[in-house]
């Protein structure tokens, strides 16, 4: 019963482990609240080469140059916006993870409220033209 | 109301179908370069054949041109080359490498090897002036004028059928 608890326990761990890997450059930081704020930063960007990852999980190359760019660009003193801007201004938008709101992603940003609307829109069509008219017919002898 | 009830999971489906047709054979890895139609990055390397010399953007000022971005690494490079050697032969634009994050070895062997199709390369090591482009993969082109302003960008190898309709076709259009 505790060996299978503890195998339990461990498959647990290995499912969460998983999840937090990076890939990891030696990079110089001075404390773990830059590390900290470097992590999250690539978490939001995205790699070009492999483009299902973010900068934090690939492997690429061209990832390990862009992760080192964003370190130097913190250690020069920008702030996040500035060097989201900065990799934005040389990949578009593309790079970021969440895309800004602006007319050219309204649809990406407000198409699922559209779609919700459209079907609730046809749904209360189709629920009031069934009321009185759908339980005159016989609908169990239709299975039967 | 009911007969659009029944016409709505066709047209739903219609709908959806040509959403989905519009989309298949389209590239989705090409990334749109925000830098088109902007000043090219400004850019200062060794040069790689005689490292002595700088290749920059202010020594190119006045011309057009094709930055090239390459590498003795790079299998579609390879298969671009041809081509290149083909526009260089043409004389109707000079191409500029940029050889990106290479050994300087290994690419002086490859042109050896195959010819070099260039009026000058840059040697990017750190591949600095890369990220400047917004290069996420080799081979990418970057038409630029003689005002320095990127007019077009090509990912991928070149074949010749672009290099008449997108190259040709827009320096005709600029000064010569």
């Amino acid at each position: 019963m505790i060996r299978r608890a503890l195998s339990m326990l461990l498959y647990a761990a290995l499912i969460v482990s998983a999840g937090v890997a990076v890939a990891i450059d030696p990079l110089p930081f001075a404390n773990p609240a830059e590390e900290l704020r470097f992590q999250q930063l690539v978490r939001e960007l995205r790699c070009l080469v492999c483009q299902n990852q973010n900068l934090a999980d690939s492997d690429a190359e061209l990832a390990k140059d862009l992760r080192a760019e964003v370190f130097e660009l913190m250690r020069s003193g920008k702030d996040d916006a500035q060097i989201k801007q900065f990799l934005t201004d040389r990949y578009g938008d593309f790079v970021l993870y969440k895309p800004p709101v602006k007319p050219g992603t309204w649809l990406l940003w407000f198409g699922p409220l559209l779609m919700l609307a459209i079907g609730i829109f046809l749904a209360r069509g189709q629920l009031r033209t069934r009321e009185p008219s759908a339980s005159t017919d016989d609908r169990d002898g239709e299975f039967s | 109301m009911r007969r659009l009830n029944f016409a709505m999971p066709l047209l739903l489906f219609a709908g959806l179908a040509v959403l989905l047709y519009s989309g298949l054979g389209k590239d989705t890895r090409t990334v749109p370069s925000p830098l088109v139609g902007k000043m090219a990055p400004a850019f200062d390397l060794p040069d790689l054949l005689d490292p002595t010399q700088r290749v920059s953007g202010q020594s190119l000022r006045g011309r057009v041109y094709l930055l090239n971005v390459w590498g003795s690494w790079c299998v579609a490079c390879v298969q671009e080359h041809p081509i290149l050697m083909r526009l260089a032969a043409s004389g109707r634009l000079p191409i500029i490498g940029l050889n990106w994050k290479d050994e300087p070895e290994a690419a002086v062997a490859l042109l050896r090897r195959n010819g070099d199709p260039y009026s000058a390369i840059a040697a990017d090591r750190e591949g600095r002036t890369a990220i400047d482009f917004g290069v996420y993969g080799a081979p990418e082109s970057f038409l630029v004028d003689a005002q320095g302003r990127i007019l077009y960008k090509h990912i991928g190898p070149l074949d010749w059928a672009s290099v008449e309709r997108q190259l040709f076709t827009r320096i005709e259009g600029s000064t010569p």
